[in-house]
């Protein structure tokens, strides 16, 4: 661990942006970027060869604090800019931000085939289980039951989880943290920026005002200590059965395999077209 | 203050020879009293004001475990090892 960490969280924030932080207090969302800037950190990756991109929501936020490259775009586009850079300039490390909203609902699409295709680029979902900023409307994480400005009665429809998801959608790497275990979150996000391929980091995170409040949760500790006893570690949800993880969660690294990443290919593509267009000239 | 069950005892808090010091660091005008720090604190170092913002009530009983430093949201909280002391 080094010594004093938030002396080196400060070196990486935008000091001329308003602070403290938008978030509320208690919100995950500090707790996140901590996490990232301490694995970019330990990574040892300059300022400049970092790209964030972030779309809508309470997440979107995150990329205006930090001193890299930053792009706030669209409400689920994060991705698609992210791509867009990343093939322009594949030596970037881009990272996107999103919330559960935005991520698997606004921008479901854009996630799964971001995933399918393999592109080299680390995506970080915050799961706080409801969208936060626009009021509280039930999203495709809300648990069944739960109540939501939207489900006042308590929600009847089923909640996606995020990291199967992706794992079925072929990302190469997936892991789950919450804000709770940091120390892990922190090792997870630095695997994941590390990661040749589309890793993606599901965080579960507490919005304790939309979500928590409406739930027998109403503040950011009861929300954490819910984290602590609800997450499983993944060698040890492998020898539990489905009703002993009924309310729970896995957490740690889910999937994590090689395969052919998008942006090498295409690259290599290029090169033989270019031959292929030379060889055509001589003749 | 509802979350101050499950914690150790009370300690009388004093130096106590050969033991790790540590200077704690309050930046007040970036913490929102969330109340993160002094609920987890497995020492039970940090109070909380009438206001709710966090008092580092025994900085002596601080076995520097960061979770305080690593969890704050507003990143309002720095722990810094003293050397020579304790």
């Amino acid at each position: 661990m080094p010594e004093e960490i938030t002396k080196l969280i400060h070196k990486y924030l935008r000091h001329d942006k308003k602070f403290p932080h938008v978030w509320c207090p208690g919100c995950g969302n500090g707790i996140v970027l901590g996490s990232l800037i301490r694995a970019i950190d330990k990574i040892g990756l300059s300022k400049d060869d970092i790209v964030m991109a972030s779309g809508i929501g309470c997440s979107g936020r995150m990329p205006v604090y930090v001193d890299f490259n930053t792009l706030h775009t669209t409400h689920g586009r994060a991705l698609t800019f992210a791509t867009g850079i990343k093939l322009a300039k594949p030596s970037l490390n881009v990272i996107t931000v999103m919330g559960d909203g935005d991520a698997t609902a606004i921008g479901g699409n854009h996630f799964i085939h971001a995933a399918r295709r393999n592109l080299d680029l680390t995506a970080i979902i915050i799961n706080n289980q409801i969208y936060g900023m626009t009021g509280g409307q039930f999203s495709p994480t809300t648990p069944y039951g739960s109540v939501a400005t939207t489900s006042t009665w308590g929600h009847i429809e089923h909640a996606f989880s995020i990291a199967d998801l992706a794992v079925t959608a072929g990302a190469a790497f997936v892991a789950r943290g919450t804000v709770y275990h940091v120390q892990m979150l922190d090792e997870v996000i630095e695997k994941a920026i590390r990661k040749r391929g589309f890793a993606v980091v599901e965080v579960m995170s507490n919005c304790h005002v939309q979500f928590g409040r409406r739930n027998q949760m109403g503040d950011p500790v009861t929300m954490l200590k819910w984290f602590k006893e609800s997450a499983v570690p993944a060698e040890k949800a492998a020898g539990m059965g489905h009703d002993e993880m009924k309310g729970r969660f896995t957490i740690g690294i889910l999937a994590d395999e090689e395969k052919p990443v998008y942006t090498e290919q295409y690259g290599k593509i290029r090169e033989r077209a270019v031959a292929a267009a030379a060889e055509e000239l001589k003749k | 203050m509802s979350n101050t069950e499950d914690k150790v005892p009370e300690k009388t808090s004093g130096p106590v020879k050969g033991k790790k010091v540590f200077e704690h660091i309050i930046f007040k005008d970036w913490c929102k009293s969330c109340g993160i720090c002094a609920a987890f604190c497995p020492r039970n170092v940090i109070g909380r004001d009438e206001q709710g913002a966090p008092v580092f009530e025994r900085p002596h009983d601080c076995i520097g475990c960061r979770f305080c430093e690593l969890h704050c949201p507003d990143f309002a909280i720095t722990i810094k090892e003293k050397s020579g002391e304790g």
